[in-house]
């Protein structure tokens, strides 16, 4: 199709619009992330000095040689598996519950999703230390379990209590994005899918979850991506033997005091995340 | 202040400039809610001495102020009577931040412009920082309480020439046992760890700290090396054995360790004496725990004050630090901690219950040994660590 | 409306679940409102009942300073980052421009970075560019509350967006188009069109915000300058004596002070219902 002038025009306005409505935070972004970042990738390539510190004069490739090491791919691993548990079972538990939120008269509604954010507005190592009391050894959830007859739980410090605590740090992240994309889902579609395909599975399939796909892909993001980085729930309800990309993050800045290292893992691991963001986006993209 | 920092401000073309006002702005207000008419002409004269400190190293007497004191410290660790005590004797306010790890205030002193006075870091810390330029030399004829640190302290391994800090308080590293396990002759080992038959009277229930060179350092010792080994192959023996430890242990922790093991998760518990102690005496039958450093030795360490090379308030700082240093106030800081006190003329004031206390003062303290910066090999510790557990 | 759609879903099952996911989110939080009065100061033991943490609560400057600072914090910066966030999740889901691709992999940066990479890299931001700042302008500016606010504003643009976005997606532009015929201005085209239709997305990106903001350490703690830290980075020193029962009463405090704050606003969504509703069917009516 061939545009007029005056489309012409209107789209130069259109794009001129656009860049001007972006300004403001992609000149936020720019100053206060990238311009910080370009540190963080400098300092990957320096070297570390015997105190510690970070010598800029020494340029090598030293620290990304070290990221073939066996330990760094065992940490990867753990925190992949965990991390894809974590989001599957926020999507299974978040998706009903968003949709009974989005389903509700709007004062219920709201009420209900300020309540799943109330939790969070404690002090997230308060919770991460209620959950080892509850996870613990004759603690209340054990002591349950005993009473109705199924024998003392005993999972603190085990990979099942890291899954535990990331499910419940993430599970808000996972249940505000399906939420905003369930709620507004067209209602008249869904009846047409209904007559169309009868089953209710069937509509889900083919209509529901499609159009609600843009939830789903931001809510995994969310979840998925912190989970990989977690760093305090994997040390304190996994005892410090479940090490995650995070802590190790951490260890090589805070422990270590070797930042190139550390630099450079945040950086790779940022690269490969931005990457597979990018091509899960598009494969959503394609279903819609 | 504001209106000029708005008006270059405007200037200014980047926007970092203004946020970054903000901040300045910002942060004198909190501290003006408290002290409004005070707070813009300390901030001034801070400035002003700045310049004049750097240009022609100002003096500061012994009892001199120059501003309210900014203490980066670590939680709980100074008794807060201590500082009433000093806010009232000399007129300013004591502002304390504290940190968890000195890794975590390192970088933030280091990085300059921290606004703290006094810091409190580890020996090994206060020998890194030295080196890096990150510490001031002290005014030692402004610190005259300085002669009542014990010579062991003073000067310190970590600060040979003793220019650069004073020690605050010292203690150890080593096992708090329940002793309900094995009885009240329980062998001071670190084979309780590290020994597979001996470490099953246990069923699990062990805590080592989460810190590459104390528990690496700990089966060091047990193989009867130094803890500051820059020998691979003994650093590989420890590993094999944190290694084959980890099976037997229920986690890593250098938080709630004490509280794990009074409340009966655990049964052995790796950590830091006074909050050993600390929690010995919240525990229900006290009598049923004790902490020792094993037979084979362990870690003894310090933390120490200093001023970081910018510290905006030097002259209070100094006074601080004597202030701290003056004998009854030592005294009351162990007192209060339940660490030792480096402090040879705080002794008479020390409770008899505290300085009696063989986990406070071990009788034999000729295994223990300081953690020293082991330079280059120092990232060994850690991959070696984070090898062992997997 | 939604009564059809509940009639042929399992609302039973829906029901249970939505129990159950309350009843999780809040187990640990009613174990803290318990032991935040309990005498033992043995974290998970019961030791009679006492409001001792809550007097020295009440006593500790220091921490109702930080409390100060973190509500203050949260607040602003997420006052910020909602605005701007939702600018960003309008400009990529519905203009192309030059850059856009740049800026929505940009947008993505804060979320997938670890937090203690960007503690780092703020900390070092802050003392050069200030370093920079003294030189040129003889200006010594220091940290505190302005650099915290500017940290959190520029992870939680990516938070806010992420989420306004996941509302745009796919909605229906048509509308928009012909209010913006409509409507004398854009800008009124936004205001009774587009906002009322991205609203749900905006609260949920402005609740995270907020969230994340309250719940920061790492950054927080890199950032903030003397005397300036927020509650979470005193906690968080605190835990090295293990966390005392005062950690748990402060939390209790936040609990019943959102609560109040959440029932306030519920009032006044009530009050404000009628004018809401009228204005929604004359929008259009899609919800």
């Amino acid at each position: 199709m061939k545009l007029g002038a005056a489309e012409l025009k209107r789209e130069r306005e259109e794009r001129r619009r656009g860049f001007f409505l972006a300004l403001p935070s992609f000149a936020y972004m720019l100053l206060f992330f990238a311009l910080p970042l370009v540190i963080v990738l400098i300092y990957s390539f320096a070297t570390r000095t015997s105190t510690g510190s970070t010598a800029l004069s020494d340029w090598n490739l030293d620290a990304y040689r070290k990221l073939g090491e066996p330990i760094v791919r065992n940490v990867v691993v753990r925190s992949v598996v965990l991390a894809v548990i974590t989001t599957v079972i926020c999507l299974v538990v978040a998706y009903p519950f968003a949709w009974f939120c989005a389903h509700q008269r709007p004062t219920v509604r709201n009420v209900l999703l300020i309540a799943v954010m109330i939790p969070f507005w404690t002090n997230f190592l308060v919770r991460n230390y209620a959950w080892r009391i509850l996870l613990s050894k004759g603690g209340p959830i054990s002591t349950f379990t005993e009473a109705i007859g199924l024998g003392e739980v005993d999972i603190l410090f085990t990979k099942t209590a890291v899954v535990i605590g990331l499910v419940y740090a993430y599970l808000p992240f996972m249940i505000l994005p399906l939420y905003a994309s369930i709620d507004r889902l067209d209602r008249r579609l869904i009846e047409a899918g209904r007559d169309l395909y009868g089953s209710g599975p069937q509509t889900f399939r083919r209509i529901i979850l499609p159009l609600t796909m843009p939830g789903v892909i931001a809510g995994s993001i969310l979840v998925f991506v912190p989970s990989m980085g977690a760093y305090v729930t994997p040390e304190l309800l996994g005892g410090g033997k479940e090490t995650m990309l995070g802590s190790y993050i951490v260890t090589q800045f805070l422990t270590a005091r070797n930042w190139p290292v550390g630099a450079s893992l945040s950086f790779v691991l940022m690269t490969v995340m931005l990457i597979s963001t990018v091509i899960y986006f598009r494969s959503g993209g394609r279903n819609l | 202040m504001r209106t000029t920092t708005l008006r270059l401000a405007g200037v200014a073309v980047a926007g970092a400039m203004i946020l970054a006002a903000c901040g300045g702005d910002s942060s004198s207000d909190d501290a003006a809610a408290e002290e409004p008419a005070a707070e813009e002409t300390a901030a001034e004269e801070t400035a002003a001495e700045e310049t004049a400190a750097e240009e022609t190293g100002s003096k500061c007497a012994t009892g001199q102020v120059d501003g309210d004191l900014y203490l980066y410290n670590w939680s709980e660790y100074i008794d807060p009577e201590l500082k009433t005590a000093f806010e009232e004797q000399y007129g300013v306010a004591v502002i304390e931040d504290n940190y968890d790890s000195n890794e975590a205030m390192q970088p933030i002193v280091a990085a300059g412009n921290s606004g703290y006075d006094v810091i409190v870091p580890s020996d090994y810390m206060v020998s890194i920082m030295i080196e890096e330029g990150s510490l001031q030399a002290l005014q030692l004829d402004a610190i005259p309480n300085m002669a009542n640190l014990d010579p062991v302290f003073y000067p310190a391994p970590y600060d040979p020439t003793g220019e650069y800090t004073a020690a605050y308080q010292w203690g150890t590293t080593g096992l708090g046992v329940d002793l309900t396990v094995l009885g009240d002759d329980t062998p001071r080992t670190w084979g309780l760890v590290f020994d597979p038959e001996l470490s099953a009277n246990f069923g699990g229930n062990i805590t080592l700290l989460n810190d590459p060179r104390e528990t690496i350092g700990a089966a060091l010792k047990y193989l009867g090396y130094s803890l500051n080994t820059t020998s691979m192959e003994e650093l590989d023996e420890a590993k094999a054995l944190v290694a084959d430890a980890v099976a037997r242990i229920a986690a890593f922790d250098s938080d709630q360790y004490d509280e794990l093991l009074v409340s009966g998760q655990t049964q052995l518990a790796h950590g830091y004496s006074g909050n050993m102690l600390y929690g010995i005496y919240e525990a229900e039958n006290p009598d049923d725990y004790t902490y020792f450093v094993p037979d084979e030795g362990g870690t003894i360490w310090t933390d120490n004050m200093a001023l970081p090379f910018d510290a905006p308030h030097p002259c209070t700082a100094h006074t601080f630090i004597n202030f701290i240093l003056d004998a009854e106030n030592g005294a009351a800081l162990t007192n209060w901690n339940l660490y030792g006190s480096p402090n040879a003329a705080s002794e008479p004031f020390i409770d008899a219950e505290v300085l009696e206390n063989e986990i406070v003062y071990p009788a034999d303290r000729s295994k223990l040994e300081f953690i020293t910066n082991t330079g280059d090999f120092e990232t060994n510790f850690s991959d070696a660590f984070s090898e062992a557990k997997g | 409306m939604s009564h059809s759609h509940q009639r042929r879903l399992p609302v039973w099952a829906l029901r249970t679940n939505g129990g159950a996911v309350l009843l999780f989110l809040y187990a640990p939080i009613i174990l803290l409102v318990i032991l935040s009065f309990s005498a033992s100061r043995i974290p998970g033991q019961w030791g009679g009942f006492t409001t001792e943490w809550y007097a020295t609560l009440f006593d500790d400057s220091r921490l109702q300073r930080t409390i100060s600072v973190s509500v203050r914090v949260a607040l602003v910066s997420t006052l910020i980052a909602t605005v701007l966030g939702t600018m960003a999740a309008l400009a990529l889901e519905r203009f192309t421009f030059r850059g856009r691709r740049v800026f929505d992999a940009l947008l993505y940066l804060p979320i997938i970075i670890p937090d203690v990479t960007m503690a780092v890299m703020m900390l070092m931001f802050f003392s050069q560019s200030f370093n920079v700042v003294d030189a040129v302008f003889g200006l010594g500016i220091s940290k505190g509350f302005g650099t915290i606010v500017v940290s959190h504003v520029a992870f939680n643009i990516a938070f806010v967006s992420v989420v306004v976005r996941a509302r745009i997606a796919g909605m229906n532009a048509t509308l928009e188009q012909a209010a913006s015929d409509l409507y004398a201005s854009r800008w009124q085209a936004f205001r009774y069109v587009t906002l009322p239709l991205i609203a749900p997305g905006v609260f949920g990106g402005a609740l995270l915000a907020l969230t994340l903001s309250l719940d920061d350490v790492v950054v927080t703690q890199f950032v903030a300058g003397p005397g300036s830290t927020t509650l979470p980075v005193y906690v968080f020193s605190l835990i090295r004596k293990g966390v005392t029962p005062t950690i748990n009463s402060v939390s209790v405090i936040m609990l019943v002070a959102s609560l109040i704050l959440v029932a306030g606003s519920v009032a006044l969504q009530r009050a404000n219902a009628s004018r809401g509703r009228q204005q929604l069917q004359t929008s259009g009516g899609t919800s």
